[in-house]
């Protein structure tokens, strides 16, 4: 009865992640959220934004790292910074809006502003603070800030190690996902944003499992045609999923479609005909086949511990609200620059499936939904993460078994385990009082 | 103001409300000619939506698949399906050119399932042909659902707005 609220010092945190199975209060402890929220989301790389969100100087987006707001912005000199969304003087966010283009912030309560690198510009009646308020104490606090393959990844740790150390064996897989531009940039071009009532692990979770497709999207599969259902049914196929360490994962879905511009030649898809067809009144024919190949996404997802997923043709973001709301952004990919016509058919396959009016999202929320209604049930209960165990074998990124296996997730919890145990201090910087200007 | 058209567009529009609450799809998608449009945008301000991102974009094909979908019995988020009651009311004709009428109305939604209670206000804008086929004497060639909160993070809909 009181170990669900119990607080996570009180016992051991590590026994609620074995090598085979994870305990149910991973889902449902608030006293586990918060210290999730210390140990791993203030205490990590987390992605904050795609370059093209914030493209030109100015361009400003807000969002969350963890629990804490902040504002993702490009300053004049292409910098971007990640500040935290709370104005120096008495705290009122200094940005509401989700994405913008602006010279400055400005403090709606007193009137501070701030430069896009987040230093104090200006206090209004400075006369009264005498010699006591010295503005370079109080800029805008910020992340420190790296980027890979376009995407932005901020952390609170100014120690932490390189972002691209951090990523490792998956940046080769971000830079193959990053190909769906088809010879064009990628770029961001909206979201759809639902939320369900239930953990983040459970979203986490669900970007490497195969297993579940078949199953829960079997009203999706109904509505494409036979060639893309055959394509989609791809559990007992030759995919993968892979541990890449750090708790990232990879699964392959469609080998065929790890590297789209491979296969050029392969015959274009029936569904993707018309497309072809109205491209090649602009572009040569070997154009043509790298965008036609690159409109459909990539054959696999690719899960970037703790909340960004590189998943086919689009980015999906989580954002834990409490132990038990989780929101998700489902963040639509076009080629910038690229042909009208291909960027439509994205944008309506992603409304095929993605979003809470999608085809397919709706029964992801509704079974998450149930996995959080159920971990009620049996609270000494555990949850199973042994599928594809015995296929398992090492590989030089990590660990590889069949396409259908709970390897991801296990990597995931692993690396939970590591963050969620360590020893040593946390530099959460949220928890520490300080006026130093990092 | 030309009341006559106010009652012929209303009853047609009370109508289509009525069959989507009361899930007579075939009905509601024979009040819609082939080429007819049914979006739900995400920009409020958006006027043009082939090229930006809506929650919903759908041509004819697509009505049919969606209805299929939320008769069909294999998708869980509409298992039991959400009962809903809509009201339309503030009925505006933006204009009239004796081919096609666009008119706008506002509608508050109610929605149940399993536990609980959802509302969904939108402004919708429509626009219908004169057509002496179709019941009433239109067919529906575009439906604009402007929910008032899409841009804010969404539940799953499992139903038709
Ligand atoms: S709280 Fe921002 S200026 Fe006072
Ligand atoms: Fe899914």
């Amino acid at each position: 009865m009181t170990t669900a609220s119990q607080a996570p010092g009180a016992r051991d945190l590590s026994d609620l992640v074995r090598a085979d199975r994870v305990h149910t209060s991973l889902y449902t402890d608030p006293a586990i959220f918060d210290e999730e929220m210390d140990r791993i989301f203030n205490n990590c790389w987390v992605w904050v934004a795609h370059a093209s969100e914030v493209k030109e100087p100015g361009d400003f987006k807000s969002t969350y790292v963890g629990r804490q707001p902040v504002v993702v912005v490009r300053d004049r000199k292409q910098k971007i910074h990640v500040l935290l969304n709370r104005c120096r003087h008495r705290a009122a966010t200094v940005c509401e809006e989700k994405k913008g283009r602006t010279n400055s912030f400005v403090c709606p309560y007193h009137g501070w502003s701030y430069g896009l690198d987040g230093s104090l510009r200006g206090v209004p009646h400075p006369e009264s603070y005498g010699q006591c308020l010295d503005k370079g104490e109080f800029p805008l606090k910020s992340l420190r800030v790296e980027e890979y393959a376009g995407m932005v990844f901020a952390t609170f740790k100014q120690d932490q190690e390189p972002l691209a150390d951090w990523l490792g064996p998956a940046k080769k897989w971000m830079d193959l996902f990053m190909k769906q531009g088809g010879g064009f940039p990628i770029k961001v071009a909206g979201e759809h944003r639902f939320r369900f009532p239930g953990n983040w692990k459970i979203q986490l979770e669900n970007t490497t499992d195969g297993y579940h497709f078949p199953v829960i999207h079997k009203s999706f599969l109904s509505t494409v045609d036979k060639q893309t259902e055959q394509m989609l049914d791809f559990v007992n196929g030759p995919g993968f999923v892979e541990d890449l360490g750090n708790g990232h994962s990879v699964m392959v879905m469609i080998p065929d479609l790890i590297d789209l511009e491979a296969n050029l030649d392969a015959p274009i898809p029936a569904r993707f005909e018309e497309l072809a067809e109205e491209l090649r009144a602009d572009y040569p024919e070997d154009q043509v086949r790298r965008i036609v190949r690159a409109v459909g996404g990539s054959g696999f997802n690719l899960n970037l511990f703790p909340n960004i997923a590189c998943s086919m043709a689009f980015f999906r973001v989580l954002r834990p609200v409490s132990v038990d709301e989780t929101e998700i952004h489902h963040a639509v990919i076009t080629m910038d620059g690229g042909p009208a016509a291909g960027n439509r058919a994205r944008l309506r396959l992603h409304e095929h499936f993605q979003g809470p009016l999608g085809f397919g999202t709706p029964d992801d929320s509704e079974a998450w939904e149930r996995v959080q209604k159920g971990a009620h049930a049996g609270t000494d209960l555990w949850i199973l993460l042994n599928r594809g165990l015995p296929g398992e074998r090492v590989t030089p990124d990590g660990r590889v078994s069949d396409v259908s296996a709970e390897t991801g997730m296990r990597a995931a919890y692993q690396q939970w385990k590591k963050l969620m145990c360590a020893t040593t201090a946390v530099p959460s910087s949220a928890a520490v009082p300080s006026v130093t200007t990092a | 103001m030309n009341t006559q058209l106010l009652a012929e567009v209303s009853a047609f529009l009370w109508r289509e409300a009525d069959l989507l609450d009361h899930c007579d799809y075939d009905n509601w998608l024979a009040q819609w000619r082939e080429d007819g449009l049914y979006i739900v945008p995400i920009d409020p301000d958006a006027t043009d939506f082939a090229d930006r991102l809506n929650y919903a974009h759908d041509d004819h094909a697509m009505r049919v698949k969606r209805v299929a979908r939320l008769v069909g019995g294999d998708s869980v988020s509409t298992q039991p399906v959400s009962r809903t009651v809509r009201s339309l009311s503030r009925f505006h004709i933006l204009a009239d050119d004796g081919q096609t009428v666009t008119v706008r109305a506002a509608q508050f939604l109610r929605e149940f399932r399993k536990e609980t209670l959802r509302d969904y206000t939108a402004d919708v804008t429509y626009t219908l042909a004169r057509d002496g086929s179709g019941e009433g004497g239109f067919k529906l060639i575009a439906k604009i659902v402007r929910l008032i909160n899409s841009t804010d993070a969404l539940h799953c809909i499992g139903y038709i707005l």
